[in-house]
């Protein structure tokens, strides 16, 4: 299936070449999990520390759960940061 | 060094000079800067006081941990009623000029009165006098600076000082020091240049001393230094891409308010974002951010300075413009580009510059503007009262176009400088302003960020962020994650983070150490460096009194629990589209608990028990 991958501050050097504003659009397995997606991509696990799908933050516990993420979402990534 | 126990009162009206002794016993309960300031001010000042007239006070304050070795122990803060919003104003600054207060032995300097004609304090150790600053009257930030350098001959002087905003009355003017750093909110340098005062310019070199146990102090800078280092936000992140990684954070959850808060997500997010301060240019190559930086003692620098691009139509033909400056920030960011609709990074950052080489809030300004574009767009404002600009969303030339006349209070400048409550009255939409008491808000939508709804209602300096930043729990899971769509548990979360924070800004610390620390590795610091038992739950004890002492003084000034609320957009409007879609802010169901939980009244009074409680003054 298709969904739209986001990485942003330091992981955007994992996105492939041809991600535009920090985003692509990326085919991945029916079956894919986010965690599935985090690995495929290179996201070292610790690192993805906020990840939003369809910008509603999923927790590391569910992350491995099947059926979650569907075509057309898009999944955002970011490791720790902070503003204000 | 802990408290100096020394204070200046400057009298503006007679010219006089006064050494006081610290009050201590104020200093057990108040800790320093914002809230032992604060003490002395609810001591002296009416509350109902015109914020603008001779009789209102104005105090710079440091910490006990300002000018210390202690990690961002560089901050100071001014205390003063506020004119934007005649509540208690309360704004925070880094950079070196509260280290240098310190080092020049004083804990706090309190102004009064006004001077009959323009002046500058100067300070340089015990040597303290009032100067003549006819010749600065009319100069911006940047010019003052480099003039009371000169005539001093040291280069090494630390200086604060006012824009021709405040001059000219912009009410949401800024104090603003070592050139790009600001006691930016509520309009603290219109009270300052309401007094004549033009500047306060500093040299200390006293040196560090009166710490209670210098070892213990010493051993516990070195290991909560390296847990800021260690930590993945302050050791990294925050000095990387500083403030301005959460424009797409904040964007892809829907939380991000633009044009005027109709909408809360901005198409533009990306080219205004942190990412996009790295992107190198397509003209010249360069990115926006050369560098980052940081204050006095700061371990985590997340300061950003940027150029411009010098093809850019806003300095094309000003090359003192050309150089590297302070940077943008993410709310500054926020309020400049999404909420005017502007997403051109260049304007943004030579606006932001002119709120720095003018001294004005760019929050408040960002926002005032927005408000005025959606005006514009409905036919109330026109060319012939803006002086032909078209004050279109989305247009960078109008933006820059405005801010030049605001920063030198000339034409529709003089509209803008209002605040958007003001400025929405006089043209018979007070709806359209997004502000709470009288202050605009910051860069979180609080129908997507549910906790910074409560936030703003109830913060005792008008809509902010900075009392009680519960987006680093709903959004960045710090120190613990909670669901930023729901109420439950957000009266709770509020209350802790805002008497945490009061504390905070009472020790001399940056609040962006909580990132990584909490009251468990600050209270110690204070601890080693100062007289009496600091513990985590006297320093939470603290936070809660000064919370108390401010929201007593709003009371007194008039204000009621009708003003903890937000905007008929916020509470009425749901969100049109992201995962708020259909949401408005849930203030109905959080501020009755809220006040239950601070032992107030119903309808947001302090009670007799609850003053008691904390010994506040009668």
């Amino acid at each position: 299936m298709n969904i739209t991958l986001k990485l942003y501050a330091n992981l955007s050097p994992l996105l492939p070449v041809n991600a535009q504003r920090n985003a692509v659009a990326v085919e991945v397995p029916e079956d894919a999990t986010l965690n599935t997606v985090i690995d495929l991509f290179r996201v070292p696990r610790e690192q993805a520390h906020l990840v939003l799908l369809n910008g509603v933050f999923v927790c590391h516990a569910d992350r491995d759960q099947a059926g979650r993420l569907k075509a057309g979402d898009t999944l955002a990534i970011w490791p720790p940061v902070a503003g204000g | 060094m802990a408290w100096t126990k020394q204070i200046l009162r400057i009298n503006l009206s007679n010219a006089t000079v006064q050494v006081e002794p610290l009050n201590m016993e104020w200093a057990r309960d108040y800790l320093g800067q914002r809230g032992l300031a604060t003490r002395y001010f609810v001591e002296e000042v009416d509350p109902r006081v015109d914020a603008l007239g001779p009789d209102n006070k104005l105090i710079m304050t440091t910490g006990p941990l300002t000018g210390t070795m202690a990690s961002t122990g560089g901050r100071y803060s001014v205390i003063t009623k506020s004119p934007l919003t005649g509540a208690i104003a309360c704004s925070n600054s880094g950079g070196f000029i509260g280290a240098e207060m310190k080092n020049a032995g004083w804990d706090m300097i309190i102004f009064e009165g006004k001077a009959p004609s323009p002046v500058y304090l100067y300070v340089e150790n015990d040597q303290v006098e009032i100067l003549p600053a006819d010749d600065l009257w009319g100069k911006s930030v940047w010019e003052t600076d480099e003039l009371i350098h000169q005539k001093h001959q040291d280069p090494q002087i630390r200086i604060s000082c006012v824009g021709r905003s405040a001059e000219a009355g912009c009410l949401y003017s800024a104090i603003v020091n070592d050139l790009h750093r600001a006691a930016g909110r509520s309009g603290v340098g219109t009270v300052m240049a309401s007094k004549n005062l033009k500047a306060v310019a500093i040299r200390g070199t006293k040196g560090v001393g009166n710490i209670k146990d210098p070892i213990r102090f010493m051993q516990q800078v070195a290991a909560q230094k390296k847990v800021l280092a260690d930590n993945a936000v302050t050791g990294a992140g925050l000095p990387k891409y500083g403030t301005q990684v959460l424009m797409n954070v904040i964007n892809e959850m829907g939380a991000l308010p633009t044009r005027n808060m109709r909408e809360v997500q901005f198409e533009g997010a990306h080219s205004v974002s942190g990412e996009a301060m790295h992107e190198p240019r397509k003209s010249d190559g360069k990115p926006n951010l050369t560098r980052n930086a940081g204050c006095f003692g700061c371990t985590i620098a997340c300061g950003r300075i940027s150029t411009i691009d010098q093809g850019h139509f806003s300095i094309k033909e000003k090359p003192e413009y050309w150089g590297n400056s302070g940077g943008l920030e993410y709310e500054a960011a926020w309020a400049l580009g999404p909420d005017t609709g502007v997403d051109d990074l260049n304007a943004l950052t030579y606006v932001n510059f002119l709120c720095n080489e003018d001294g004005m809030d760019p929050i408040s300004f960002g926002a005032t503007v927005a408000a005025a574009m959606e005006l514009y767009e409905m036919g109330v404002i026109t060319p012939e009262y803006t002086g032909g600009i078209e004050l279109k969303f989305g247009s960078a030339e109008a933006l820059v176009a405005v801010t030049e006349l605001t920063a030198r209070g000339e034409g529709f400048g003089k509209i803008l400088g209002l605040g958007s409550k003001r400025m929405c009255e006089l043209y018979g939409h007070p709806e359209l302003s997004m502000t709470v008491k009288g202050q605009e808000f910051p860069a979180y939508d609080p129908r997507g960020i549910q906790g910074m709804g409560l936030t703003y209602a109830t913060s005792n300096r008008g809509a902010c962020h900075l009392r009680s930043y519960t987006v680093a729990s709903e959004v960045l899971g710090i120190p613990i994650k909670t669901d930023p769509l729901a109420t439950d548990g957000k009266p709770e979360l509020v209350i802790a983070f805002q008497d945490a924070t009061a504390a905070v800004d009472s020790s001399g610390l940056c609040l962006f150490t909580t990132f990584a620390w909490s009251l468990e590795n600050i209270a110690p610091q204070i601890d080693a460096a100062c007289e009496g038992d600091w513990s985590v739950e006297k320093c939470a004890e603290v936070g809660a009194r000064i919370w108390n002492l401010e929201r007593d003084f709003n009371m007194r000034a008039g204000l009621t629990g009708a003003d903890d609320t937000l905007p008929k957009r916020l509470l009425k409007d749901a969100a049109n589209v992201g995962p708020a879609k259909g949401l408005v802010a849930g203030l109905d169901v959080m501020l009755p608990k809220y006040y239950e939980l601070r032992g107030w009244t119903a309808d947001g009074q302090l009670t007799d028990a609850t003053r008691q409680r904390y010994g506040l003054p009668g």
